[in-house]
């Protein structure tokens, strides 16, 4: 027990100014982690590209590596986009994902197809397609989230159901909505919802690429105040950070992060859940600085990893975003049930 | 001097107010306690005067800013916070969390200065061997002490605590109140405190202020507000008062306390 207290030396500084070695370990085993980590994406990447390759190499790498670009794309936004929401959120099980995001691209891709027939999907190119799908996505996503936040602001509980209401609501609609099309539509419909890798448009993945830099490049000036943001509304505003602009910038950057890859491969319910839980244990700091990277790390790294199970070990028997469903769901479960700082 | 101008408040819009048209001024450099009974608004009255809620009316001025306007951050170097609730998502060292409180001077990036300002409020507290503890392997009066750390780091003239003695026991309550008290005497400090006890904010305040139904019914010295007539208004229930070794110590634990000053019913 340290009561003892001097008034009489009230501005001395104590012995250890600096990091104390306790905290220089902490340091290195961040480090480590983030080398591990780098380490384990590179070596899923030759995997993927390299392993069992026969046949015309050319036509297979340029197959492999168009893939491979749409999966590290996407688990790249996801994580780092997933880590920064969970901040905001306040919470450990909030995600993007399980806030009801990709029931909503869902339903506006339903509706958009009841509405102006299946022949929509195709009268514009792919990439202004993409574009499209994004735009409405990051407006609908930043409104919900918005008026999520806004309405129960960091009452848990009230958040999860109210997440957990809005998936069941916007896929009943849209099961509602895709009762009513015709064979043809419903077909060309189930295409563009599954999560798909292994037919991506070279453009398509350029814009997507690119946009995903952007966010996440509009993501780096947030990172310090997002520190402070994780210590809840009362105490940030108490320490000097501009709560509500703050939050709204992660918002929309975020939304806009999950929308393209959602639009490029489609849903991926725990995708993000998954890793952005597993980056905080495994990397044992609260810097954003280095969990926002590394959570985009980890999220590529398991979508290649992922890929190249579902590839080789499962002979392309499942889609990659069902594994990760299974996995993240089952994962999700855990962390209910240890209920671990929700 | 924080300045409150008139400021009331109602948490709905038909319900009572919770501030009513409360004005006061607190000068530099003492202990000021708020007491009073549940409900009577002095967490309110902190949120308000540190800028976490925006009451319907009136304002709040500390040293010339009105804190209600100004930027986050020049406001942040004026008045710190401790409010009541303070669950963490994340995992933090007691250091981790003191280092915040350098957020409005550096954003982020810790300077040597800064790295001294935290081992020196480590040390005010009596922290400084522990600080590369868990926080949640602390008990609660040394987590208490830590919050208290990260808010003196903020090097602000003005130091708001609500309730900081909740679920403390006796000698951590009482370990509390001396980094308090050393912060106004020794550091200069201007501390607003929240409190349950009477007693608490006899002992160790320079200003007790005692509120009910939103209002500032007493205001004054220890021993002035320390007074069987006074605490009436502020409680509602009668509480015996004797003097020890100079000071008054109420004694509102006793089964005679609170009987009505008419002899009907308990309490109100």
């Amino acid at each position: 027990m340290s009561t003892v207290l001097d008034p009489s030396t009230p501005l001395d500084p104590g012995p250890a100014v600096g990091p104390s070695s306790s905290e220089r370990a902490r340091r290195t085993r961040v480090r480590r982690a983030l080398v591990v980590l780098v380490l384990v994406l590179l070596v899923g990447c030759a995997a993927h590209l390299l392993w069992d390759l026969r046949g015309s190499w050319a036509y297979a790498l340029d197959l492999r590596s168009r893939q491979l670009g749409a999966l590290v794309v996407v688990g790249a936004a996801v994580g780092a986009s997933s880590l920064a929401f969970q901040t905001v959120a306040g919470s450990r099980i909030l995600t993007p994902g399980v806030m009801g995001f990709d029931t909503l691209y869902v339903l506006i891709q339903t509706v958009t197809v009841f509405a102006f027939g299946a022949g929509a999907l195709q009268l514009f190119g792919v990439v202004e397609s993409f574009v499209l799908d994004t735009a409405l996505l990051t407006v609908f996503g930043v409104l919900l989230f918005r008026w999520l936040f806004r309405r129960h602001s960091r009452n848990l509980f009230v958040l999860v159901l109210v997440g957990i209401v809005l998936g069941s609501l916007f896929a009943s609609l849209s099961t509602l909505a895709s009762r009513m099309l015709s064979p043809d539509d419903y077909l060309t419909l189930q295409a563009v919802l599954f999560a798909s890798f292994t037919t991506v448009d070279v453009r398509l993945l350029l814009v997507c690429a690119a946009t995903s830099a952007a966010g996440l490049a509009a993501l780096v000036p947030l990172l310090r105040r997002l520190d402070v943001v994780d210590l809840g509304r009362d105490a940030a505003v108490a320490l000097g950070v501009d709560y509500r602009r703050t939050v709204t910038r992660v918002l929309v950057v975020v939304t806009l992060l999950v929308a393209t890859s959602t639009a490029l491969v489609g849903p991926m319910l725990f995708l993000g859940l998954l890793v952005a839980n597993l980056t905080r244990q495994f990397l044992p700091t609260h810097t954003h600085v280095v969990l926002v990277p590394a959570a985009a790390v980890t999220g590529a790294a398991t979508t290649v990893l992922g890929q190249v199970v579902v590839t080789h070990v499962l002979d392309l028997a499942t889609p990659l975003s069902v594994v990760v469903n299974l996995v993240g769901g089952v994962y999700f479960l855990v962390l209910l049930l240890r209920s671990v700082r929700l | 001097m924080i300045h409150v101008d008139h400021v009331s408040h109602a948490y709905t819009p038909s319900g009572p107010p919770v501030l009513d048209d409360v004005a006061l001024d607190i000068t530099r450099g003492a202990v000021t306690a708020l007491v009073g009974p549940n409900g009577a608004g002095k967490s309110t009255l902190l949120a308000a005067v540190s800028r976490l809620l925006g009451p319907d009316h009136g304002r709040v001025v500390v040293d010339g800013v009105d804190v209600a306007r100004a930027p986050d951050r020049e406001v942040a170097r004026v008045l710190a916070v401790l409010r009541q609730d303070t669950r963490l998502s994340a995992r933090l060292t007691v250091v981790d969390l003191v280092r915040f409180g350098r957020f409005p001077h550096s954003g982020g990036r810790l300077t040597t200065a800064d790295h001294e300002v935290v081992a020196a409020s480590l040390a005010h507290v009596g922290m400084a061997d522990l600080r590369d503890r868990y926080l949640d392997e602390l008990s609660g009066g040394q987590r208490q002490r830590a919050f208290i750390a990260m808010v003196l780091a903020q090097e602000t003239p003005y130091v708001l605590l609500d309730e900081p003695l909740n679920n403390l026991d006796m000698e951590h309550a009482a370990s509390v109140m001396r980094v308090l008290r050393t912060a106004a005497d020794d550091l200069g400090r201007t501390v607003v405190v929240v409190l349950h006890d009477v007693n608490m904010a006899a002992a160790w305040a320079d200003d007790v202020v005692g509120m009910r139904d939103g209002r500032v019914v007493a205001r004054g010295r220890p021993a002035e507000v320390l007074r069987t007539d006074v605490l009436r208004e502020v409680f509602g229930i009668e509480i015996p008062v004797v003097t020890v070794d100079g000071s008054p110590v109420a004694l509102h634990w006793l089964p005679r306390a609170g009987r009505h000053p008419m002899g009907v019913g308990q309490r109100y």
